[in-house]
């Protein structure tokens, strides 16, 4: 992972490194969408592809023990966090080397190992939880912050709010980062909540400041998170980052999205995160081979995870019956 | 033998929680409280007191009424190196926080394949009883017992919530410890130094040699009084007192029906989708054989609970209601 600097100085090397984390994602995610319409991967997928700097400026901004919850579209958290695209294929796909053993799926990705503690998918369930892992944080004294990634909708549910409220009572070192990206599911956002900014004109309600950023540049969100982490650490308490971003895809597998004006599809395409990172690579002086040869190993490297993960064994029916209880087993009486 | 519910050195159920908890918070740093009130206040039940001034407001936190904060954040903690116990004031909240304690709490660890463990305790004033009416008296333990992946404690007795709690608080899985409105007044011997009960070990409260009764928490007192009352009929009835639903402990009652040969249930919680369902159905299951009688189940009415004692009375069972529904079995 990429060492934490100054704000606005990532240097062309590490920000090559922040784009070919983002262009593994892309093609991960992109595998998925063909593997899922192949019939290699079952119950639903919730594609985070153009969400990639959000996950991935953050990551970078993070100390590798800092704590990251994450949503049902939590692909690019899992990832960016660690978790390789074969173990997150093969979880997919049912597989026994998958990364939850194939009794989590595409929703509930996590890589504990590396403090990525899980994807949820109950909306707005998480932020708790992240407050609660940053008091613990806080009251062990190790200077570690947790972060919340969750979508626009989740703004308009108790629990953002009772986590809001929790987090700037008790000045807990956690941020908070909506991934708006307009719509909540098929709904425009805007439609059905009573502020502009879901998240960010929320946060005055708890005496917090909320910070509107563009969430394609991973850049921007670099700094934002690498800020919000400082004042963290210092003691200053909770931060709302507000990324405005957008999917490629529909909500999940079966949405074609046709609810998104055309227009309003094609200027966010243009701002494509990856695109974005590569105009910056190209103002530093990166050569436009050198971005194409980060590009195909990306390919190739999803392509060999593909293969991998198809090549694993199925999952062990044996391991349906584990891993209820802290000792292993699913006893229940006695 | 002394009569420990008056005698000289007998607690209270209540005092007895916050005893508990003090023990645990004494030899583990990483034990926390967080809850309503819990703090200076000592707690709505006075289940906290000493505990604030004893551990201070880095160990005891009181919270905003945020029931989804609070069981919410006790997860994030407990997933990261602490073992909070978080109070519910009423276990009708439960409802509040239901999400985290039916769908996040429990499924964390399975659907994560194993990468993690959450080793927190919620703890929660039960039952009715004391005329708080509908919102303020169920008797919820059945809710907690429709979802797999939760370890639930209902004790009956000042030494068992010590004991219990300890096991509860020990324990690396997630644990619901219900604490009975209508026991807190109730005294009994105190916890012995390093006491500690296992959950999922059933205890005979009496012996008895004509039927097995069934019974948890509140029920427990009810059915020793109706035991006590039918040995004075010529009614021999043993009294096991499960302590915990989650592990259940089959075993125990499978071996009193090897002897008794006849099972009366006596739950608080309605009878619809009630606990004694499922150990009557065990006991059908792998116990038919050793059944002289028809299994009865004596619960609460399947209405919400009333205000008024009379109509009260009429929901939740009474020793008499238990003593006639023995007497019944018993002559079957």
């Amino acid at each position: 992972m990429t060492t934490a600097t100054e704000p606005g100085t990532l240097s062309a090397a590490q920000l090559l490194d922040l784009y070919e984390e983002m262009a593994v994602i892309r093609r991960t995610e992109k595998a998925i969408q063909d593997l899922f319409l192949a019939g290699f991967v079952k119950g639903t997928t919730h594609l985070a592809a153009g969400h990639e700097a959000v996950a991935v400026g953050a990551s970078a901004a993070l100390r590798d023990d800092d704590y990251v919850f994450a949503t049902y579209r939590g692909h690019h958290h899992a990832i960016a966090r660690g978790a390789t695209p074969e173990e997150c294929l093969a979880e997919l796909m049912s597989r026994a080397t998958g990364v939850c053993k194939a009794k989590g799926g595409s929703m509930h990705l996590t890589k504990a190992e590396s403090h990525m503690l899980g994807s949820y998918a109950i909306i707005g369930a998480h932020l708790p939880m992240a407050a609660g892992a940053a008091w613990s944080a806080m009251l062990r004294g190790t200077e570690q912050v947790a972060v919340a990634f969750f979508g626009d909708g989740a703004t308009n549910i108790g629990p953002f709010h009772e986590a809001l409220n929790l987090a700037a009572v008790w000045k807990l070192p956690v941020i908070f980062v909506c991934e708006n990206n307009l719509y909540m599911e098929y709904t425009p956002i805007a439609s059905v909540t009573a502020v502009p900014n879901p998240a960010a004109d929320r946060a005055s309600a708890y005496g917090l400041t909320g910070e509107i950023i563009d969430g394609n540049d991973v850049q921007v969100v670099y700094d934002a998170v690498l800020q919000a982490a400082r004042r963290a650490r210092a003691g200053e308490g909770p931060s709302v980052i507000e990324a405005r971003t957008y999917r490629h895809y529909g909500h999940s597998r079966t949405d074609p999205a046709k609810y998104r004006p055309e227009e309003e599809v094609a200027e966010w395409m243009a701002r494509d995160p990856l695109t974005l990172a590569r105009d910056r690579l190209t103002a530093l002086g990166v050569a436009g081979e050198e971005i194409d040869r980060v590009d195909s190993r990306a390919r190739q490297l999803v392509s060999e995870a593909v293969d991998a993960a198809k090549a694993a064994p199925e999952a062990d029916p044996a391991e349906a019956l584990t891993d209820v209880w802290a000792d292993g087993s699913a006893t229940w009486r006695t | 033998m002394a009569d420990v519910t008056t005698g000289n050195g007998a607690v209270t159920y209540r005092e007895s929680v916050a005893e508990g908890i003090a023990r645990e918070m004494r030899r583990d740093p990483t034990v926390v409280c967080l809850g309503e009130d819990i703090g200076a206040a000592e707690g709505v039940f006075k289940t906290t007191v000493g505990l604030f001034k004893e551990f201070g407001g880095r160990r005891v936190w009181d919270t905003p009424i945020s029931e989804q904060a609070i069981v919410g954040a006790a997860m994030g903690a407990a997933m990261t190196g602490l073992r909070p116990v978080a109070e519910i004031m009423f276990s009708d909240f439960l409802a509040c926080c239901w999400e985290h304690l039916a769908v996040e709490i429990p499924k964390v660890r399975y659907m994560t394949g194993g990468q993690v463990t959450v080793p927190l305790v919620v703890r929660t004033a039960n039952g009715g009883g004391l005329g708080f009416g509908a919102q303020h008296s169920q008797a919820v333990e059945n809710w907690a017992f429709t979802v797999p992946g939760l370890k639930i404690a209902a004790p009956s007795t000042p030494a068992d919530v010590v004991g219990m709690m300890a096991s509860a608080i020990r324990s690396d899985d997630p644990v619901v410890f219900f604490e009975h409105k209508g026991l807190f007044a109730s005294k009994g011997a105190p916890a012995p130094p390093d006491h500690v009960v296992p959950l999922g070990q059933a205890r005979i409260a009496r012996g008895g040699d004509d039927l097995t009764l069934v019974a948890l928490a509140s029920t427990v007192p009810t059915a020793l009084a109706a035991a006590e009352r039918l040995a004075g009929e010529g009614i021999s009835a043993e009294v096991v007192d499960l302590r915990s639903l989650i592990p259940l402990d089959m075993r125990t009652v499978l071996a009193s029906l090897e002897r008794t040969s006849r099972l009366m249930i006596v739950e608080e919680n309605p009878y619809q989708g009630g606990w004694g369902g499922t150990v009557a159905s065990i006991v059908a299951d792998e116990g038919f054989e050793l059944l002289d009688a028809p299994i009865r189940r004596v619960a609460s009415e399947c209405v919400p609970l009333p205000f008024a004692d009379r109509l009260e009375d009429e929901v939740i069972p009474t020793v008499d209601r238990v003593t006639d529904a023995v007497r019944r079995l018993a002559s079957y």
